[in-house]
C-alpha cells in the first residue's frame, strides 16, 4: 500500500490504500463520501461518476495512482444548498425511484450541459445513455435535464 | 402474509408515553422537510407508534415498511396524515425501526404495502385525531362531536380553538377510541394529491441514505466467493490472498468463502488470488439441456392439474380447429442497482444488522435461528434499498455477513461485486409453456395451459383471466427440480405467462378473424354471463374493471384492431388491472399507452414514475434480458453481457389512471406483465413474425437488423 494525497471537493485528504485502488473506493470507503455510488466496476454504469478537473469519470476504473495533482468533485460538492440547476430539476420532477443511480445521473449531466449549453433532445438522450437506471426512471431524468438546460 | 393491523395493545402501550428517545434520532439518516424555520421541538407526545406530535405543530410520522423505491416512505405516511387532519408540510416522516408486535407486516413485496396497510394506517391517523378532538372537548367542556379538526388545529362550535401541537400532551391521555370513523373519498386533501419523495433532498446530494453507504467506527470490510450452482469446496489455497497487505482472514462457510479486509478493494483483490477446486457438482447443465429438459417435461405426463373446468378433453377431441403454441422463458437476473450488501455487528449481548432488506421479519427469524438465540437478540435497521424486483426478499447475504461478524467478532460490512450479485443471485426461473385453444363453429370453445418451469411447481395463475370465461378450461404445471437458485423476480410467474397469453391471443382473434380487442371484451362479458348462470364459479378477477382499462386504453391509442403499428395486451395482478398499447414507427417502439385501475392512486406523481418504471423494466427485459448457463456457470459477469435498458431505448410512456374510490390496491408491478404481449403483437403486425421466445431481440435482429 502507498500514501496518496487527493483533492475532493476542495479540500485535501490523505489516504493509505493499494495503488491500484479504484478512486471509488476510495471516496467511498476511506473518505467517506458515499454519494458516489458503486454499480457494475467496469464503467458501464455509470453509477460512479464524478468530475475530474471538471470533466465527468467513472471513478470506479480511475486508479488513484492516476489522479496525480487532478481536482476531483463529488455529488457532495457539487453544490452547497442542493440548488445546482440539476438538483432543482431533479425535484422539480420527483426524479428518483429507489434513487441508487441518481447522483451519477446528476454528474453525468452536470459535466455535458457545461459544454452544451442549448442541446437538442437527442443529445441530451446521447448523453445519458452510458447511465444505467435499473428502477429506469429514464423518462423524469430525460425531462429533468432539458428543464436544467433550460434555466 | 396477513393484513397490517394496528395493534390496540401497541396503542395501550404507547399511550401516555412521552416517548423522545423512540423518535429522536434512532437513525444514522434523516430527512428534514417540514419547515426548518419554527422553533425546536422540545417536546414530543407519542400518540401511536405511527406518530407523534411535537411542541411545535410538527409531527413524525413513522413509514413502516421497507422502502425499496416504489415510494412507500412517502405514501404510507400521506395516508395517516390524511386522517389526520394535518398539513403535509409539518410532516416528518421516518423510517420506522423493524418491530413486528407494533408495525406488523413490514414486507416489501407482492405490491403489497399500501394495500394492506391502508386500512391501518388511516385509522392511525383517525384515531389520534379523535383523542385530540376528546382532549379538545374536555376543555371546553362540550361533546367531542362538536369539534372538528383541520390543518393542526381542533375548532369548537363557538369559536374556540387548539393546536395540535397544545393537545397532544393532554391527548395521549385520553382513552383510545376503538371506533373511528373514516373519511370519504370525497374528503381527501392529501391523498391523491402529488407529493414529492421525501427522500428527494437526501438523494441528490448523495447524503448516506443506502445499506450500501453504512459505516461504523472499526468496521472490517467482506467479500465473499461462491463457486458453481451445487458444488462443494474440496480445497483451496489463499496463501496468495493472505499475502495481500490489507487482508485479515479468509474463512469457509460451508461451500462459500469470506474474504475479509481493511477496505472492499482489497476484498475483491484478494479474492482473485484464491485458488479453489470444487466437488460433488450435480447440476452441471448447460442452458440448452435445462430448455431441453423443460420441453419434455411441459409436454409429459408429470404435469399437475390445478384447475380443470367442464370437459377439456372431448372439448378438444371435437373441434374444428385446435391452435397450439409453445413459449420459452429464459432465466433472468435481478440487477439491482446496488449489488448485495449488508451490515452486521455480533456481540455477546446482541446481534446488531443494518441494510437494505425486503423482510426485515423473516429474516430476523433465520439469523436467531442460525445462530442459535433468541429472536429478540436480532435487530435489523432497514436502510432504503437500491433497488430489489425479489432479490431482497430473500436475505441469504445478512446470514452471510451475520455468520462471519461471529465467527470474527468485528462489525462487519459485506459487499458482493456486480460479478458476485450477477453469478450468484436467486433468479427468475427459465420456463416453458404451451398454450392450446380449442375453436368449434367459430367460437372459441376451450383453452388450455400447461407450464413447466425451473424449481417453480406453480408456474401458472389458474384463477386469473381467462378462468370462467369458457366452459372448458384447465390448467397444469410442473417444476424441473436444479441447483440453480430460483425465486421472486418482479410479478413472479406473470412477468412471463401474461406475455405467452395476450400473444395467443391475438393469435386466436386472428383465426377467428375478429380485432384484438373484441376477442377480450367477449371473452370478459361471458365471464360475467357464466358466473349468473353459475354463481358458484370462481375466478380472481372483476370483468368490468378489466373491460374499462382495455377501452379506456384503446380510446387514448385510438386502437381499433386494424391498425399496423398497434399491439394490444391486458393483464390482471395484485389485485390491479392494466391495459397496454404498443405503437410502432417503422420498427421502433415509439410509445406506449398504459391504463391502470388500482383503486385510488395515493400519491399520483409517485404512482406515474412506478408505472412508467414497471412498464420499461418489462420491455428491456423481454427485449433484451438472458442469463445462460454453462456447466453450471453463469455465462454473464456484468453490464457488458447482460443488457439492460438505456435511455437511447426508451418510448414515451403515456400512464392513465382510471378514476376510482376504492381502496387502492398494487402498483410496484402490476404494469410489468402485460407490455411483452403489446410488443409481441405490435411487432407481429410489423413484421409479420410471432414471437415465441425472449429475449425478443434474438428473433427480431434479422428483421430490425
Ligand atoms: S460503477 Fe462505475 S460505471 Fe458502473
Ligand atoms: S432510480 Fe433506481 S436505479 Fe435509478
Amino acid at each position: 500500500m502507498k500514501e496518496f494525497s487527493i483533492v475532493v471537493n476542495e479540500k485535501e485528504h490523505t489516504v493509505r490504500v493499494h495503488e491500484d485502488t479504484p478512486l471509488l473506493w476510495v471516496l467511498r470507503d476511506h473518505l467517506k463520501l458515499t454519494g458516489t455510488k458503486f454499480g457494475c466496476g467496469i464503467a458501464q454504469c455509470g453509477a460512479c461518476t464524478v468530475h475530474i478537473d471538471g470533466d465527468a469519470m467513472r471513478s470506479c476504473i480511475y486508479p488513484i495512482s492516476a489522479l496525480g495533482e487532478s481536482k476531483v468533485t463529488t455529488i457532495e460538492g457539487l453544490s452547497t444548498k442542493n440548488d445546482h440547476p440539476l438538483q432543482e430539476a431533479w425535484v422539480k420532477h420527483d426524479v428518483p425511484q429507489c434513487g441508487y443511480c441518481q447522483s451519477g445521473q446528476i454528474m453525468t449531466a452536470a459535466a455535458f450541459l457545461k459544454e452544451s449549453k442549448n442541446p437538442s433532445d437527442s443529445e441530451i438522450v446521447e448523453a445519458m445513455s452510458g447511465n444505467i437506471c435499473r428502477c429506469a426512471a429514464y423518462l423524469r431524468i430525460k425531462e429533468a435535464v432539458k428543464t436544467a438546460a433550460k434555466s | 402474509m396477513g393484513e397490517q393491523t394496528l395493534n390496540r395493545r401497541t396503542f395501550l402501550q404507547m399511550n401516555g408515553i412521552a416517548g423522545t428517545g423512540l423518535v429522536l434520532g434512532f437513525n444514522f439518516y434523516s430527512c428534514k422537510h417540514a419547515s426548518e424555520i419554527r422553533a425546536e421541538a422540545k417536546e414530543w407526545s407519542e400518540m401511536n407508534a405511527f406518530l407523534s406530535i411535537a411542541d411545535n405543530g410538527q409531527v413524525t410520522i413513522m413509514s413502516p415498511n421497507p422502502e425499496i423505491g416504489q415510494g412507500v416512505k412517502t405514501s404510507m405516511p400521506m395516508i395517516i396524515a390524511e386522517e389526520l387532519d394535518i398539513d403535509w408540510k409539518d410532516v416528518i416522516v421516518k423510517q420506522a425501526p423493524f418491530d413486528a408486535v407494533k408495525y406488523t407486516r413490514q414486507v416489501a413485496g407482492g405490491s403489497q404495502s399500501i394495500r394492506k396497510g391502508w386500512t391501518a394506517l388511516r385509522t392511525a391517523g383517525a384515531t389520534a385525531k379523535e383523542m385530540l378532538k376528546n382532549a379538545a372537548a374536555e376543555q371546553w367542556n362540550i361533546l367531542p362531536a362538536q369539534c372538528t379538526a383541520s390543518s393542526g388545529w381542533i375548532h369548537g362550535p363557538n369559536g374556540e380553538k387548539m393546536s395540535y401541537a397544545d393537545l397532544a400532551p393532554l391527548a395521549k391521555e385520553q382513552a383510545v377510541p376503538t371506533d373511528v370513523t373514516l373519511k370519504d373519498p370525497s374528503e381527501f386533501t392529501i391523498i391523491g394529491h402529488s407529493k414529492m419523495n421525501v427522500d428527494l433532498p437526501d438523494i441528490i446530494s448523495g447524503k448516506p441514505l443506502f445499506g450500501m453507504d453504512f459505516y461504523r467506527e472499526g468496521m472490517v470490510y467482506a467479500s465473499i466467493l461462491k463457486g458453481p450452482f451445487g458444488a462443494r469446496i474440496e480445497r483451496y489455497d489463499d496463501s496468495r490472498a493472505r499475502a495481500l497487505e490489507g487482508v485479515i482472514d479468509v474463512l469457509q462457510l460451508e461451500d462459500k468463502l469470506a474474504i475479509i479486509g481493511v477496505d472492499t478493494w482489497t476484498c475483491f483483490k484478494a479474492k482473485k488470488l484464491i485458488d479453489v477446486q470444487y466437488k460433488n457438482q450435480k447440476t452441471k447443465w448447460d442452458s440448452a439441456d435445462i430448455s431441453n429438459n423443460l420441453k419434455n417435461l411441459v409436454r409429459s405426463n408429470k404435469l399437475v392439474v390445478k384447475r380443470e373446468d367442464g370437459d377439456v378433453d372431448k372439448a378438444f377431441s371435437t373441434a374444428d380447429q385446435i391452435i397450439e403454441r409453445s413459449y420459452s422463458a429464459p432465466f433472468l437476473a435481478h440487477n439491482t442497482m446496488a449489488p448485495m450488501n449488508f451490515f452486521a455487528h455480533v456481540t455477546s449481548d446482541k446481534v446488531e444488522c443494518v441494510g437494505p432488506i425486503q423482510t426485515p421479519q423473516w429474516t430476523q427469524g433465520r439469523i436467531a435461528t442460525l445462530l442459535d438465540r433468541p429472536k429478540e437478540d436480532v435487530t435489523i435497521e432497514m436502510t432504503r434499498m437500491g433497488g430489489g424486483f425479489g432479490r431482497r426478499l430473500y436475505g441469504d447475504f445478512a446470514l452471510e455477513v451475520v455468520e462471519i461478524s461471529s465467527k470474527i467478532n468485528k462489525p462487519v460490512k459485506l459487499v458482493y461485486s456486480r460479478e458476485d450479485d450477477m453469478t450468484g443471485g436467486i433468479y427468475r426461473p427459465a420456463s416453458e409453456y404451451i398454450f392450446r385453444a380449442a375453436l368449434k363453429n367459430g367460437e372459441l370453445v376451450a383453452y388450455e395451459v400447461l407450464g413447466a418451469s425451473v424449481n417453480d411447481k406453480n408456474c401458472v395463475r389458474p384463477d386469473f383471466f381467462p378462468a370462467g370465461c369458457l366452459q372448458h378450461y384447465r390448467v397444469s404445471a410442473g417444476a424441473l427440480e436444479s441447483d440453480i437458485t430460483t425465486g421472486a423476480w418482479r410479478a413472479p410467474v406473470t412477468n412471463f405467462v401474461a406475455y405467452a397469453e395476450q400473444s395467443f391471443l391475438d393469435e386466436i382473434a386472428e383465426e377467428l378473424s375478429i380485432s384484438p380487442l373484441d376477442l377480450r371484451l367477449k371473452m370478459l362479458d361471458q365471464a360475467i354471463q357464466n358466473k349468473l348462470d353459475n354463481p358458484d364459479l370462481e375466478y380472481e378477477f372483476d370483468p368490468l374493471k378489466f373491460k374499462g382499462v382495455l377501452l379506456d386504453v384503446a380510446e387514448k391509442s385510438q386502437y381499433k384492431g386494424k391498425e399496423k403499428q398497434l399491439g394490444l395486451s391486458a393483464y390482471y395482478s395484485h389485485n390491479t388491472y392494466v391495459a397496454e398499447v404498443v405503437e410502432l414507427n417503422e420498427m421502433n417502439v415509439s410509445k406506449i399507452y398504459c391504463s391502470i385501475d388500482c383503486g385510488i392512486v395515493v400519491n399520483p406523481i409517485a404512482a406515474e414514475n412506478q408505472a412508467q418504471g414497471g412498464v420499461l423494466d418489462g420491455m428491456g427485459h423481454a427485449m433484451y434480458g438472458a442469463l445462460t448457463f454453462n456447466k453450471g456457470e453463469v455465462e454473464q459477469q456484468n453490464f457488458h453481457q447482460y443488457k439492460l435498458i438505456r435511455m437511447n431505448e426508451v418510448p414515451d410512456v403515456e400512464i392513465h389512471f382510471i378514476k376510482s374510490t376504492n381502496d387502492p390496491t398494487g402498483l410496484g408491478e402490476p404494469t410489468l406483465p402485460p407490455i411483452g404481449g403489446a410488443l409481441a403483437n405490435a411487432f407481429y403486425r410489423g413484421t409479420g413474425k410471432r414471437i415465441y421466445s425472449q429475449p425478443f431481440m434474438d428473433v427480431l435482429q434479422d428483421v430490425l437488423g
